[in-house]
């Protein structure tokens, strides 16, 4: 079996998850990497769009941006991102993908400030399309790192809507029912989100880390059921076409 | 319709359909050249002051010579529309040319990372600012393509990007549910680099665009440079490619290689190596104002900052980039 960083394990059972013949709107960096991989490993059929207005592309390498030439290549579509947002409040796109800096129990996300709104300690880049595609798309995907600092129980800016403050909160607010957090993959393990309380609970954890070490990540209780599975290993077939394919420069995997 | 919720953002540019109606009334919608200068065109169409939406999406089909022209004649007290800004938002925010933003994204660089300077102007309260998402600013654009004071819509509900927000929640007077009203956003002027336009202004844009439709229908004055002025039997032959038509624009300039450092689809790749020694310079302010000095302020046009660049061969080889480093079938199955 082939050795793995964590980054790579986080991609490919993103991957995973993601259905054949499903739409996914997809961020730069480690989202559309675990997209292109699926496309190429079990969902051959995933159509992966682009909020710039790319859809369908021959993705021939990572994109840079979410805008660049590279996600409309050989593409069914070059529309725009009015177009891209509209798709998704129709209510046709399933998955959108997104990383980010903080998340709370209910997955409502920080991608705007830490600090004060108005005299922020630092200034992040803003929701950018983040606010829109998690209102919107069916259900969220996220991936990012899982630390104390990342893992808070109340985010300092709610940029993103999760589930806000817990079940019927986003209804009540007005986003579409149904949709909403699906699940966060970590670089420690795979969290679902409860039913009843819409907050974080563990679906699976990853090879060799223990419940112990996921909870000394978490700024908050996580919910364990009684019985959790670890994920499979990346396999040696993921593995080689997400270096040799999906990334082969590095961009993404090679930062781990 | 009752309204529940208020953000408490600053609304920064008037959604008033009539005041923008009697100012459409007054633009020319004759047949007539617009062609023009990019130094002449900043200088008679921005001015201190101006509220500023800017084409393509942040390194991607920007129209950076006018952007740069703008550092160049010193505009200040500039607003922005933050709308998926990266490259655009770093040059205007390292000039020193904005007071305020509507933002969605700025100060981020997508993969490549986070501008310093940009960053700092939100976090020292230099900047006005008020927060949306990339769909809001796009459908504000359109509620004013629309004439129509504001658009409702299912984001931004529930988050503090509402509450610091300009938006109101208002309830649907048709299913009672609660909705975002986005309110009309009618750019001073907006800053729109395509791939081929006529002297009247009417454009062809390859690939995806953005947001760029409704933007050059909601700003009261449009600047369009292209990678070629073609003639109008161009535009003619292909009526169904006009992405952008004459009666909307105000002036068109042919700034070949107009989007460098970003990419222009089918014409060439981004400078990634140009954009890093922008990064390398924006870490304080004495830093990016030197490289703000050296690359715009000190060349007289945009052609010189190209020339500083690596000139023809450096933008040949991103020519090259952009139409032969992807081989159609490499990483892609069938």
């Amino acid at each position: 079996m082939t050795a793995y960083n964590t980054t790579e394990l986080m991609i490919c059972l993103a991957a995973r998850s993601l259905e054949d013949g499903s739409t996914v709107v997809v961020g730069t960096g480690a989202p559309c990497a675990a997209a292109m991989l699926a496309q190429r490993v079990s969902a051959p059929g995933l159509m992966i769009m682009f909020e710039a207005g790319g859809v369908g592309a021959k993705l021939p390498t990572m994109p840079i941006s979410v805008g660049d030439s590279r996600t409309f290549h050989l593409g069914l579509y070059a529309g725009s991102m009015a177009e891209i947002m509209e798709a998704c409040s129709r209510g046709m796109v399933d998955y959108a993908f997104l990383g980010g800096a903080q998340i709370d129990p209910y997955g409502n996300l920080n991608s705007t400030v830490i600090g004060d709104h108005d005299r922020p300690k630092t200034r992040l880049p803003g929701s950018g399309g983040a606010n829109d595609l998690a209102s919107l798309c069916w259900r969220t995907m996220m991936i990012m790192p899982q630390d104390a600092r990342r893992f808070v129980p109340r985010v300092d800016f709610v940029t993103t809507p999760g589930y806000l403050t817990g079940r019927g909160a986003r209804e009540r607010a007005g986003l579409p029912p149904g949709t909403g957090p699906h699940k966060v993959v970590t670089d420690l393990c795979v969290i679902g989100f409860d039913e009843e309380t819409c907050r974080m609970r563990v679906e699976r954890t990853h090879p060799g880390v223990t419940r112990e070490a996921i909870a000394a990540a978490t700024g908050f209780e996580l919910i364990w059921p009684d019985d959790v599975p670890v994920s499979e290993a990346p396999t040696d077939d993921e593995l080689r076409i997400l270096r040799d394919e999906v990334d082969p420069y590095r961009y993404i995997i090679g930062r781990a | 319709m009752d309204t529940t919720e208020r953000g408490s953002g600053m609304l920064f540019a008037d959604p008033d359909p009539d005041a923008a109606r009697a100012w459409f009334r007054t633009k020319s919608r004759r047949l007539e050249s617009k062609v023009t200068t990019v130094r002449d065109a900043v200088r008679e169409l921005v001015a201190d002051g101006s509220y500023l939406g800017v084409g393509g999406f942040g390194t991607n089909r920007i129209p950076t010579s006018l952007l740069h022209e703008i550092v160049r004649q010193g505009r200040t007290r500039l607003g922005v529309a933050g709308h998926t800004s990266t490259h655009d938002f770093q040059i205007l925010a390292a000039g020193g040319c904005i007071d305020r933003c509507d933002v969605a994204y700025a100060v981020g660089l997508e993969a490549r990372g986070l501008s310093k300077v940009g960053r700092r102007l939100f976090e020292t309260g230099a900047l006005q600012v008020t927060e949306w998402t990339n769909a809001a600013l796009a459908w504000r654009y359109r509620a004013a393509a629309m004439g129509i004071p504001f658009i409702p819509a299912r984001v931004m509900l529930g988050t503090d990007t509402l509450a610091k927000s300009a938006a109101v929640v208002i309830n649907c007077p048709y299913t009672g549910i609660p909705l975002v009203a986005l309110p009309a956003l009618y750019p001073d002027v907006a800053l729109i680099h395509v791939h081929r336009a006529d002297a009247y202004g009417n454009c062809q844009i390859d690939g995806i665009t953005v947001a760029d439709e409704e933007l050059a229908r909601a700003a009261k004055r449009v600047i369009i440079t292209c990678e070629r002025l073609v003639h109008t039997d161009e535009i003619r032959a292909h009526p169904d490619r006009t992405r952008i038509p004459w009666y909307l624009v105000d002036a068109v300039i042919e700034v070949p290689f107009g989007g460098y450092p970003g990419n222009v689809a089918g014409e060439y790749f981004s400078d990634e190596t140009h954009l890093q020694a922008w990064m390398a310079a924006d870490i304080d302010d004495a830093s990016i104002t030197a490289f703000v000095d050296r690359h715009i302020r000190a060349t007289a046009d945009f052609g010189e900052y190209l020339a500083l660049c690596g000139g023809l061969a450096r933008l040949q080889a991103l020519r090259a980039e952009e139409l032969m480093s992807i081989p159609v079938h490499e990483g892609t199955r069938p």
